[in-house]
C-alpha cells in the first residue's frame, strides 16, 4: 500500500472490481478473464478495461457467443489449475450456462471426492432501468443457492466488491459473483492493498431495536433509505447485508431478528422460492415456537420485468414501499404512508446499457 | 477428409501386437467379470460397457504419453484402463467402497484417475468436450507439451456445445485431439435417424480442423492415425479430429446383449464380432506368450475383485465430504 495514499480513498463499485482483478492478475499468473466484450473499448463498464494491454491478450479476451461451451472451457481450465473469471454482461445469460454450472462445476469436487476441483468465478451483472426489460434484468441467485457445491456472492459496497472478488478468485470452488448495474456508480472507501472479505459473514449496516431488514444486493441501498424514513417516525431498523448468500450467515440474521422481533427481507428478485423464502424457513426452523419473529418478504412483482418507466417503477421495492412494509410489521394495521424516497442511481441512469 | 479403410500392413513388430493384445484383453475381461458379477447385485452402479469398442481407446492411448490428458464419457471403462487408470480403485468404486477412486461417490459413470491423466467422466452427453477444450487452453497458456484428447460418441455431436467447442478449439489452435467413437447409435437411435448426412469429418473440417475417418476398427490403424494427429498437435498446429467407426456389442446400459431390442440387424453386429480385434491379435501371438498374458491379466482381475470385496463401505460421516474443496 502506497504510504502517500490516504486511508479513506474512495472508489466506485466498478473501479473496485477493476482494482481487485488487476491486483490478482498481477499476483497470480493463473488468473485470467474472458467473456463477451471484456476487451472491447467499453471494457465491461470499466471493470476489465485494457487488462489485455497490461497482461496480454491471452489473459483478457473476447469469446464467441457460446456461453455453454465457454463455461465448460472455464471449468476445463480450472481443472488444469487455472483460475478463470468468466464475465457475463447480464445474469440472464447464465441460463445458457446452466448445464455446465449445475451438472458439472457444482458436482466436480464431490463426484470425484476431491481428486479435481473447479476454482472459477462467474461474474454476472444484473440490469435495471432504461428499458432493460424481461430478459436483461433477472437476478437468478436462488437457482444457485439451491444447489450444493456452488457459492453465491452479492456484495453491495465498493469495499465488499473488491474484497469479495479477491476472495472469490482465491476460492477453490465455483463462485457466482452477482453485481447489480445500479451499484456500479456507488462510491465508498476501498483500501488500496489486497484484502479478502470472508464468505458467510453478514454485515450490519445500521444498529436498530425495532425491526431487522435484510437487503440483497441493490436492495440494500433501498433498505438504507427506508431505515432513514423509519427513523424519522421513531422506528429504529437494523439493516443487514448478508454479502454472501451461499454460504449464508443465518446466525447474524437470527440474532438480530430475535432481538427486534420483526424481520423484513427485501430481495433483488422474485419472492417465490427465493432467498427470502430460505431465510424465513431457516428462522422458523431455528427459533423456538414462542419466539418466531413477525416476518415479511418483498421483492420484484411476480411478473417478467416491464420496460416502460411507470410500470418498472412499481415493479421494484423502493425506500418508500420498504418503509411502509416495515411500519406494517412493527405497528400492526398501520395505514401509514411513507414519504417518497429518491433512488438517484436509478433516476440518473441513462442507457443504452 | 482422409478415409483409412485398408487393413494395417503387417510391418509392425510382434511386440506391438503383444502390448495391444494385453490392453484389449484386459479391458474385455474386466467387463466380462462385471457382467458375471452383476446379478450378484454387488455392483450397484449403472454400467455402460465398452465391449466391442476397446480398439478405439487402446489404439488412441497407444499414441499418448502418461502425462497427456484424456477426457471421456460415462462409457469410460475402456478409456480409463487404456490410459493407465488403477484397476483396483475402479472395481472398488463400482462396488461403492471407500477404496474406490471417489470413495464410492462416483460409480461407473464418473471414473477418474488424475495420476494417470484420466480426467473425470460425465453422465451427461457432450459435457466433457468443452472442458477438454478448456484444459487445452490452459496447456497452451502455460506453453506445456501436453496433448489433450477428448473421446465422445456420435450422439454427442448432436449437441450444440459440440459445435461451440470445435469452433473455439479451432479459433485458438488448441492442442486437442477430438475422437468421435462412432458406434452408429445414441442408445437405439441411429445416425440416420438423427442427422441429414453421415458427415462427421466434413463438419469438423468446416471449422478447418483436419479430420480422418477410420472405418476398419483395427487397433493399429487407429493408433497410427492418432500418432500422426498427436504429432501435429505437439508441433503446435492446432486441433485434429478422428472419427473411429466401432460397434457396441452390448446394450446401451447394463450387462445384457441387446439383440432383443431389434433396433439393428444381427448381420450388422455379427460383421463387427467377426472382426474382433482381441481374437485377431491373440491369434498372431504364440500360444506361450498369449497364455502368459492371459494368466497375468486374470490374476490382476482376481486381485482387483478381492480388493473391492474387502474394501469397506464409506462411513456415514463421509456423506458431506467434498461438497466443497
Amino acid at each position: 500500500m502506497s504510504s502517500a495514499e490516504p486511508s479513506d480513498r474512495e472508489l466506485s463499485y466498478a473501479e473496485a472490481l477493476y482494482e481487485a482483478t488487476r491486483q490478482e492478475m498481477a499476483r497470480d499468473e493463473s488468473v485470467f478473464v474472458f467473456g463477451l466484450g471484456v476487451d472491447d473499448a467499453k471494457g465491461m463498464y470499466g471493470t476489465t478495461a485494457d487488462l489485455h494491454k497490461e497482461f496480454g491478450s491471452t489473459r483478457n479476451f473476447d469469446t464467441p457467443l457460446s456461453e455453454d461451451a465457454m463455461t465448460g472451457v472455464a471449468i476445463g481450465a480450472a481443472l488444469a489449475g487455472m483460475r478463470p473469471i468468466h464475465v457475463h454482461q447480464r445474469m440472464d445469460f447464465l441460463l445458457l450456462c446452466m448445464n455446465q454450472l449445475i451438472n458439472m462445476a457444482a458436482k466436480t469436487s464431490y463426484m470425484f471426492a476431491g481428486a479435481c476441483n473447479v476454482p472459477m468465478v462467474v461474474r454476472a451483472i444484473i440490469g435495471r432501468s432504461w428499458g432493460q426489460g424481461a430478459q436483461h434484468s433477472q437476478a437468478l441467485h436462488s437457482f444457485f443457492m439451491h444447489v450444493p457445491g456452488i457459492k453465491v456472492v452479492a456484495p453491495t459496497t465498493p469495499h465488499d466488491a473488491k474484497g469479495c472478488l479477491i476472495a472469490a478468485i482465491r476460492d477453490d470452488n465455483p463462485v457466482i459473483f452477482m453485481e447489480h448495474r445500479m451499484l456500479y456508480g456507488n462510491r465508498g472507501v476501498v483500501p488500496k492493498e489486497i484484502y479478502q472479505v470472508p464468505f458467510g459473514q453478514a454485515r450490519h449496516l445500521t444498529e436498530g431495536q425495532d425491526i431487522t431488514i435484510i437487503g440483497v444486493s441493490h436492495m440494500v441501498v433501498e433498505c438504507l433509505r427506508a431505515a432513514q424514513v423509519l427513523k424519522d417516525v421513531g422506528i429504529s431498523a437494523e439493516v443487514i447485508d448478508p454479502v454472501t448468500l451461499a454460504p449464508l450467515d443465518i446466525n447474524a440474521i437470527l440474532t438480530s431478528a430475535n432481538k427486534t422481533g420483526h424481520l423484513l427481507i427485501v430481495d433483488t428478485s422474485w419472492t417465490i422460492c427465493g432467498a427470502g423464502s430460505e431465510i424465513v424457513a431457516r428462522v422458523v426452523e431455528e427459533t423456538g415456537e414462542q419466539g418466531i419473529p413477525k416476518m415479511k418478504r418483498m421483492g420484484y412483482a411476480p411478473a417478467p420485468c416491464p420496460t416502460t418507466r411507470p410500470l418498472e417503477d412499481i415493479y421494484y421495492p423502493n425506500g418508500q414501499t420498504i418503509a411502509e412494509a416495515a411500519h406494517q410489521l412493527v405497528c400492526s394495521n398501520s395505514n401509514w404512508s411513507a414519504p417518497k424516497t429518491l433512488s438517484n442511481e436509478v433516476l440518473e441512469f441513462r442507457g443504452p446499457f | 477428409m482422409q478415409i483409412i479403410t485398408q487393413a494395417f500392413e503387417k510391418s509392425v513388430p510382434n511386440i506391438c501386437d503383444k502390448q495391444l493384445y494385453r490392453q484389449l484383453y484386459r479391458i474385455r475381461r474386466v467387463e466380462e467379470e462385471i457382467i458375471r458379477l452383476y446379478p450378484s447385485d454387488r455392483i450397484k452402479s449403472p454400467v455402460h460397457l465398452s465391449i466391442g469398442q476397446e480398439p478405439v481407446a487402446v489404439g488412441v492411448c497407444s499414441a499418448l504419453k502418461p502425462s497427456d490428458i484424456v477426457f471421456g464419457t460415462y462409457r469410460g471403462h475402456a478409456l480409463y484402463l487404456a490410459k493407465g487408470g488403477n484397476l483396483k480403485a475402479m472395481m472398488a468404486e463400482l462396488y461403492g467402497k471407500s477404496g474406490g477412486n471417489a470413495r464410492g461417490k462416483a460409480g461407473s459413470m464418473h471414473l477418474v484417475d488424475t495420476q494417470a491423466g484420466m480426467m473425470g467422466t460425465s453422465a451427461i452427453v457432450a459435457t466433457t468436450i468443452p472442458q477438454a477444450v478448456g484444459y487445452a487452453l490452459a496447456v497452451q497458456m502455460r506453453k506445456q507439451e501436453t496433448a489433450v484428447v477428448v473421446f465422445f460418441g456420435d450422439g454427442a455431436t448432436d449437441e450444440g456445445v459440440y459445435a461451440e467447442s470445435l469452433n473455439f478449439a479451432a479459433l485458438k489452435k488448441l492442442p486437442i485431439l477430438f475422437i468421435c467413437e462412432n458406434n452408429g447409435y445414441a442408445i437405439y437411435s441411429s445416425v440416420k435417424q438423427r442427422m441429414p448426412a453421415d458427415n462427421f469429418c466434413e463438419r469438423a473440417e468446416s471449422y478447418r480442423i483436419p479430420a480422418s475417418r477410420i472405418e476398419s476398427g483395427v487397433t493399429q490403424e487407429i493408433g497410427l492415425a492418432a500418432e500422426k494427429a498427436i504429432q501435429s498437435i505437439r508441433d503446435g498446429k492446432g486441433p485434429q479430429f478422428l472419427e473411429c467407426l466401432t460397434a457396441r456389442w452390448r446394450d446401451h446400459v447394463g450387462p445384457d446383449e441387446d439383440r432383443i431390442w431389434k433396433y439393428r440387424s444381427d448381420e450388422e453386429l455379427d460383421d463387427w464380432i467377426k472382426r474382433d480385434e482381441i481374437a485377431i491379435l491373440g491369434s498372431r501371438l504364440t500360444p506361450d506368450i498369449k497364455s502368459k498374458i492371459d494368466a497375468a491379466v486374470e490374476q490382476e482381475i482376481v486381485d482387483a475383485i478381492t480388493y473391492a470385496e474387502e474394501s469397506q463401505f464409506p462411513d456415514a460421516g463421509e456423506l458431506l465430504d467434498y461438497v466443497f474443496r
